[in-house]
């Protein structure tokens, strides 16, 4: 490709300077970088507050926090970690990744992907602003009836949860649908659904979960709104409710969310493994088949959570033997990613020793879930301290160890320089020592019958031991959250080029420069191989040859797709421009949360006309491309 | 040392530490069955623990395994076909997970039936209320206390769940699994105990502020005294002997305590707090947080706030020579 053919391409897809670009990028790459850091902003915020509560937990009766300040900052430590961090950090590196994966330009709906943006913004200030007025959500994430209703939860903190999270969903949903169009019909031509890599499939696996999932939540945060603020009475036993359809709605989303958190952070360890032990992953369609069985029987295990709320043994036992089974797709997951390890020749980078880790303790928690798959022992257990290390090492060992590893991995792609391993390995050491000492004592705690979301506990009953132990490990584990992002920073000024292929990846994102250009390729590459970069020497530099098969397509801002299966080319779509119209849909629909949070009628109706108002802006038919 | 071997050293510490005795003659450990319902539990964790270890100890072994031998192999070797690899996972993934699986599935459902089967008929039945943060419990002979649930040791004692207010969560670890109280709803659990003794109990439902002080005691005695307590307990309070107590109990009739509290055989018939009627055969005051002693008790009574904040119990304020007089009356309360 020429100079000039190269100085078009860049032309097309630059974004001009200034302001109004900045607020209306659409660029999957500067959206997902803020997906990322947004993200770990609030788990920095979601850390600090678990410091708060294992300072708090350290030794019995201790007064560091009030009651209710303790009820406020756990609440906001499980609501943070699931909706603000975990889900928009696995879909930001999805955003990045897979469009560069699968030898796209962008995702299939660029302004919706910047409204997903601001909607999961909005949610996170939303949330947070109930601090600044002292009444954060205090009912647990989980936010049970009768106490979230109106009778015992009499301030705006249960309004702040459900508003909140009606917000957050609105980013997910519209996230996911994007990911699902994405990944059928923009991968490069040749790249059919055998050829999709891992880690695409568990983004997608995610977003079939987030819109089959998500309704439950949103009718149940519905139904309590309406309950709360205007007097219905779904969940009021006394008026013909039924105290238990909330735990009913909240976990037929619940249990998915768990896979929805940690079957794209498997995808990322089915990424890294490949690349860091020199092979092709042994398995790969039973790997597939086993993200998607867990998607689907995902939705066949929510009453394991309510187990000891007296529902009939029949209806239990069939939940009891899905909750069983769902062991059988990670465990092939697991046994893969060992032959694979075992076949091929490990180099032990960092990425690739958080994904040990990951493995390490993932499995830990695995056993602890199938344990309650089991009606009795969970019976026994549930709503102990055993629950709270059983979720902690699936969703930290699944979901943060390889968000770690994806850091050290992919932000050389990102940012196009080297994180220092040294560093790298020491961050891994104290994460991995500090994370089984704070969690693994919560086994041993919980089975001496110390139950959960208490503020404090009485001495004398053999548990504080394993608490100080506890709260020891929260915090080396901070510390070794802390060494990455001094790491990561420090590699922004001072770290080694990374080049376009610093680990000699498989996957396609190896094939362009670090950082990829506007455009991603110069060329949309023609894909004859599971491991493209690895088999197809032709694609070096984003720049296949046009007798290779690479298609230039830069008579405008065009992407290729290509049909859902086998991946044949199909059309040439336009993409959008920027756009400032997602930004101010977005202040509309939050302008509208806040008015029904207050009550505020003429706040509601301005956001609601206003949310119209920018649907039709966005829409407008200009002449130009066709809006999205 | 390697991701994995660190693992396991703290696995192994972390037991032994546990086994060493770490554990105090109070701690309500799940694994320390003191009833038929619980030992079916422990009976299933240990099975399901074992099998743990061993699936793990392959984990680790192949993982060590893949680390030792990549050392010696080059990039071709890498590369090459693994045909055992797709078997394996299948195997390994599918068929022997399956099999252990399916087992303790069936396992578990068959100590699901036997925890399910009804107490015997004639079995004693204790109706237990769950109030935002103590436990009412009531006897069918009409003897109501709080917190302290007493039952003959070797006998079924089927429990009638129910709530006030919010969603509690009955759990007494060492007799057996938990089981909801929830508004609108009756739920029914046994219990027994082998043998006499002192069993901790706690609310495992969050239900708002002092959940964490939520506690209660299962006080399991030879059926003997346990007919004898059950006596004494559905009898109504004596008229108090000696002058203090009977001053206090006039402070106690003219305070805002007659509006919460019942003391059977006077004009206090409260129904939001405790009955007090025999407050003083109780070992512990608060749902099990404090002990009951004369100066925690007048401590109590001038500030609950204090010990647990958010409880719906106000502050009284009495002269130090009424407070003294109350505490003596209700420690007449036998």
């Amino acid at each position: 490709m020429t100079t000039a053919e190269r100085e078009a391409l860049e032309t097309i897809w630059s974004e001009k300077p200034g302001l109004g670009t900045w607020i209306g990028t659409i660029d999957h790459k500067r959206l997902s970088v803020r997906y990322i850091y947004t993200g770990l902003f609030f788990f920095v915020a979601g850390g600090i507050e678990a410091l708060l509560i294992r300072t708090q937990l350290a030794h019995a009766n201790l007064h560091v926090l009030a009651p209710e300040a303790y009820n406020q900052i756990f609440t906001m430590h499980g609501v943070t970690m699931m909706f603000l961090f975990a889900t928009p950090v696995l879909s930001g590196f999805g955003f990045y990744i897979v469009p560069l994966m699968i030898g796209a330009r962008d995702v299939a709906f660029p302004r919706l992907n910047a409204f997903g943006y601001y909607s999961f913004l909005a949610a996170g200030v939303f949330l947070y602003s109930a601090f600044i007025v002292g009444r954060a959500p205090d009912n647990g994430w989980f936010n049970y009836t009768p106490i979230a209703d109106r009778a015992f939860s009499t301030g705006v903190n249960v309004d702040f949860y459900t508003l909140g999270l009606l917000l957050s969903g609105i980013s997910m949903t519209v996230g996911a649908i994007n990911f699902i169009v994405t990944i059928f019909k923009l991968r490069a031509p040749g790249m059919s659904v055998n050829r999709i890599p891992i880690f695409v499939w568990g983004e997608l696996a995610m977003s079939l979960s987030i819109v089959f999932a998500l309704p439950a939540l949103t009718v149940a945060n519905v139904m309590l709104t309406l309950q709360r603020k205007w007097g219905f009475h779904f969940f009021d036993p006394a008026h013909g409710g039924d105290a238990l359809l909330w735990q009913h709605l909240f976990w037929i989303f619940g249990h998915p969310e768990v896979y929805i958190v940690v079957l794209p952070a498997l995808g990322i360890a089915s990424a890294i493994i490949p690349t860091n032990v020199r092979r092709p992953m042994i398995g790969y369609t039973y790997i597939v088949l086993a993200e998607l069985a867990t998607a689907l029987l995902g939705f066949g295990v929510w009453v394991h959570h309510m187990f000891a709320t007296g529902l009939p043994e029949i209806s239990m036992s069939y939940i009891s033997l899905v909750s069983f089974l769902i062991a059988i797709p990670s465990g092939v997951q697991v046994f893969a990613w060992l032959a694979t390890i075992v076949a091929g020749k490990p180099v032990l980078r960092t990425s690739f020793l958080f994904v040990l880790g990951f493995i390490v303790i993932f499995v830990i928690g695995g056993f602890s879930g199938v344990m309650f798959a089991s009606i009795p022992f969970d019976q026994a257990t549930t709503d102990s301290y055993f629950v709270v290390a059983h979720f902690h090492y699936v969703l930290v060992g699944g979901a943060v160890f390889p968000i770690f590893g994806a850091i050290y991995h992919w932000v050389p792609k990102m940012t196009g320089r080297l994180l220092n391993e040294r560093a790298g390995k020491w961050s891994f050491w104290l994460m991995f020592g500090g994370f089984n000492l704070a969690f693994f004592p919560q086994h041993i705690s919980g089975l001496m019958g110390q139950p959960r979301r208490t503020y404090t506990y009485q001495p004398g009953l053999g548990w504080d031991l394993w608490n100080l132990l506890s709260t020891i490990g929260a915090f080396v584990l901070a510390l070794g959250v802390l060494v990455t992002f001094v790491n990561w920073y420090w590699s922004r000024y001072r770290g080694p080029t990374a080049g376009s292929d610093p680990w000699h990846g498989e996957t396609l994102e190896w094939a362009t420069t670090s950082p990829p250009p506007h455009y991603n390729f110069e060329t949309i590459p023609q894909i004859r191989s599971k491991e493209p970069v690895w088999d197809q020497p032709d694609l070096r530099n984003g720049a296949q040859a046009p007798d290779a098969g690479g298609r230039p397509l830069d008579a405008g801002h065009l992407q290729l797709s290509t049909t859902m299966l086998d991946a044949s080319p199909e059309a040439a779509l336009e993409l959008p421009h920027e756009s400032p119209w997602p930004f101010v849909l977005t202040l509309a629909v939050t302008a509208f949360f806040y008015g029904i949070l207050l009550g505020a009628a003429p706040v509601a109706v301005v956001g609601a006309v206003a949310t119209f108002a920018a649907t039709a802006g966005w829409l407008w038919p200009r002449g130009e491309s066709p809006g999205t | 040392m390697s991701g994995p071997a660190r693992a396991c050293r703290l696995v192994l510490i972390t037991a032994a530490a546990c086994l060493l005795g770490a554990c105090t003659p109070q701690t309500p450990s799940v694994l320390d069955a003191r009833g038929p319902a619980e030992r079916r539990v422990t009976g299933l964790w240990w099975l399901m623990l074992w099998i743990a270890a061993a699936v793990f100890a392959v984990v680790i072994v192949m993982i060590v395994w893949g680390i030792v031998r990549g050392r010696s192999r080059s990039e071709e070797d890498a590369r090459r076909p693994a045909p055992w690899g797709e078997p394996f996972v299948v195997v390994a993934g599918v068929g022997v997970s399956a099999i252990i699986l399916v087992g303790l599935f069936l396992l578990s459902l068959r100590a699901m039936q036997v925890l399910a089967a009804p107490g015997r008929h004639d079995a004693l039945a204790v109706h237990v209320v769950g109030h935002d943060w103590w436990w009412e419990v009531r006897y069918p002979n009409g003897a109501v206390t709080a917190n302290e649930i007493h039952v003959p040791s070797g006998e079924r004692v089927r429990l009638v769940l129910d709530a006030a207010d919010v969603i509690h969560s009955f759990w007494v670890p060492q007799l057996a699994p938990k089981r909801d109280l929830i508004p609108g709803r009756t739920n029914e659990l046994w219990i027994e105990a082998d043998e006499p003794g002192r069993y901790r109990g706690q609310c495992a439902e969050y239900c708002g502020l002092q959940h964490a002080h939520m506690a209660f005691w299962v006080i399991a005695q030879p059926p003997s005294e346990f007919g004898a307590w059950l006596g004494d307990q559905v009898r109504p309070a004596g008229a108090p002997p000696s002058g203090l107590a009977a001053r206090g109990r006039d402070v106690f009739l003219t305070n805002t305590c007659v509006g919460c509290h019942t003391i059977r055989g006077t004009d206090a018939t409260g129904k939001l707090g405790p009955d007090l009627t025999h407050l003083a055969s109780r070992d512990t005051i608060a749902a099990a947080t404090l002990p009951n002693t004369p100066d925690v008790l007048a401590e109590w009574v001038s500030d609950p706030q204090d010990a647990k904040p958010g409880v719906s119990m106000p502050p009284t304020q009495l002269s130090s020579s009424d407070l003294q007089a109350l505490v003596a009356y209700l420690r007449s309360l036998r």
